[in-house]
């Protein structure tokens, strides 16, 4: 299964946050690797999208859109460094 | 503008298809009009939401093709399996509206003030946010030096072909360098492969001019492209990536 | 709902409505699409088994044993929660029924547990009574690796994420325990013909 990058959500994470998040730095919760959220890679062909990361493929965000309902998940995330 | 978050309209508008340009058999430039626009940077894309009348919706994501000031474009490539694509190629007519959101995208980006020389490196239908690059660039006067290497399938599939061509002839710090990596129009010279490392050491800047690089198309060309770059000694921090899927849409 | 974008109907087929094996807010596919979580296992076969874990030892198979199992070919229709649904599926598995009798074990829940890390939660009787099966081969052919091979969970009456792909075993469960994607909006249960797609529905 091929998987996109960080750059797919920039719309959906953007609507979620209010601001620009491909630039937004993640420290991998599972290794440690730190990096843009641009550079996550993205399996988005998948009933939500999961965002895993680029060294050891963890999960580090899961984002489900219903209806009227987004349900998020940043567990696998240790901090998330977002530019204001 | 380093830190700064560049913000879209990050809800929903209505937009009117005001010009559809056939790029190629497979590809087409849509040109909008969106009442509130919000000016865009090169690089970005935005994205698009089709509501059916039972209330089904598809959303897909596609990178504007127009340069910053120029009528807002994004070009569309068909995919043959494709639920949104085939619409907007062969269906969409100027006066029919659909929703857009954006501009987004704050990491692959390139404005002139950001330097270079720069290089472009572009699988396929990868090529559209380039090309917004490219066309920025002309407007903005042309200085940076830039290369563009771009791998399609033919040459039959290369969108922008003319005005490529156009702004290498008129300017000479840009180059245009095809791999063709399908068929060969008879008595091509050029590359006939995938980009591979020494395709990319011929063509690429030496990483001592210290440039910026920006690559997009399917992960595959992308990871290739980017492993062989920074192979050539690029600053992973200088290259910077946006893959599709292998079936083109995000 | 804002506005209807002219001649837009997405991958339907027209007579979708009228089909009354398509549940509610479902299309009809003549493809195959696959959709995952994350990058495709790919575990040799002589390194797969599946488990059974209950109170006491696990039961286990490696693939030889299980592929020794009595089996049985299905032909069901299958309903994606992103909408598509495909008739007449045809594959070829051994039934949980037959699995969980060898393991001599049961519990009111279960969880599927897959190569990769993906789970999914599913009450016994959903899983009992010809209800399911771990299934190898689909339409005459050994599964392919992006539709789940070596083997997948198939429970063909829930919407098909609870079909977990590389699918590796059954850890039975006094409590009920949301698995990947019921943790994250998905329906606990998940039925297509009660439209059960997100929590609350």
């Amino acid at each position: 299964m091929e998987y996109v990058d960080g750059n797919a959500m920039a719309g959906t994470l953007g609507e979620l946050f209010g601001v620009e998040m491909t630039i937004a730095v993640g420290v991998c919760a599972a290794c440690g690797n730190t990096g843009e959220v641009a550079a996550l890679h993205v399996y988005n062909r998948a009933p939500g999208a999961v965002l895993r990361c680029p060294t050891c493929e963890s999960v580090l965000m899961r984002v489900v859109r219903g209806p009227d309902r987004t349900w998020l998940d940043l567990s696998g995330l240790r901090t998330l460094q977002i530019p204001v | 503008m380093a830190g700064t978050a560049v913000l879209g309209r990050l809800t929903w508008q209505p937009a009117e298809l005001v010009e559809a340009i056939d790029e190629t058999s497979r590809a087409r430039t849509l040109v909008f009009d969106v009442p509130e626009w919000m000016q865009h940077r090169a690089g970005q894309h935005l994205d698009v939401r089709l509501t059916a009348e039972d209330g089904y919706r598809a959303e897909r994501s596609y990178s504007i093709a127009s340069a910053p000031g120029e009528p807002l474009a994004i070009t569309v490539e068909r995919l043959d399996d494709g639920e949104v694509s085939p619409y907007l190629v062969d269906e969409l007519r100027p006066g029919d509206r659909i929703e857009l959101r954006g501009p987004v995208g704050g990491y692959f980006v390139w404005e002139p003030d950001r330097g270079g020389p720069i290089f472009l490196a572009a699988g396929g239908s990868g090529v559209v946010p380039l090309m917004s690059m490219a066309r920025t660039r002309a407007l903005d006067g042309a200085d940076v030096p830039a290369r563009l290497l771009y791998s399609a399938r033919t040459l039959d599939e290369v969108i922008y072909r003319e005005e490529l061509e156009r702004l290498a002839t008129e300017q000479p710090e840009l180059d245009v360098v095809y791999t063709l990596t399908r068929g060969q129009p008879e008595g091509w010279t050029g590359y006939a492969r995938r980009v591979d490392g020494e395709l990319l050491a011929e063509t690429a800047w030496p990483a001592h001019e210290s440039p910026l690089a920006y690559v997009c198309g399917p992960t595959s060309f992308v990871e290739a492209v980017a492993e062989g770059l920074v192979g050539l000694g690029y600053p992973p921090k200088r290259v910077k990536t946006e893959r599709f899927g292998a079936t083109g849409g995000r | 709902m804002s506005f209807v974008s002219r001649g837009f109907r997405g991958r339907r087929r027209d007579d979708a409505d009228a089909d009354a094996r398509t549940p509610p807010g479902q299309y009809l596919t003549d493809d195959f699409p696959v959709l995952s979580a994350g990058p495709t296992p790919h575990t040799p076969l002589d390194r797969w088994s599946f488990e059974i874990r209950g109170a006491g030892e696990p039961k286990v198979w490696t693939w030889d044993e299980f592929r020794a199992l009595p089996t049985e070919k299905p032909t069901v229709d299958i309903h994606c929660v992103t909408r598509w649904s495909k008739l007449d599926t045809e594959w070829e598995g051994v039934s949980v029924d037959t699995l969980l009798a060898e393991a001599g074990e049961d519990a009111p829940f279960v969880v599927a547990f897959c190569d990769g890390g993906y789970t999914t939660n599913l009450a016994l009787e959903d899983v009992t009574d010809g209800k399911a099966w771990v299934a190898f081969a689909f339409d005459g052919e050994p599964l392919d690796p992006e539709h789940g091979g070596p083997a997948r969970l198939l429970v063909p009456h829930l919407y098909f994420w609870k079909s977990a792909k590389w699918v590796r075993g059954l850890q039975l469960r006094d409590d009920d325990e949301p698995g990947f994607w019921e943790t994250n909006g998905y329906h606990n249960h998940g039925d297509p013909w009660q439209e059960q797609r997100y929590w609350g529905d």
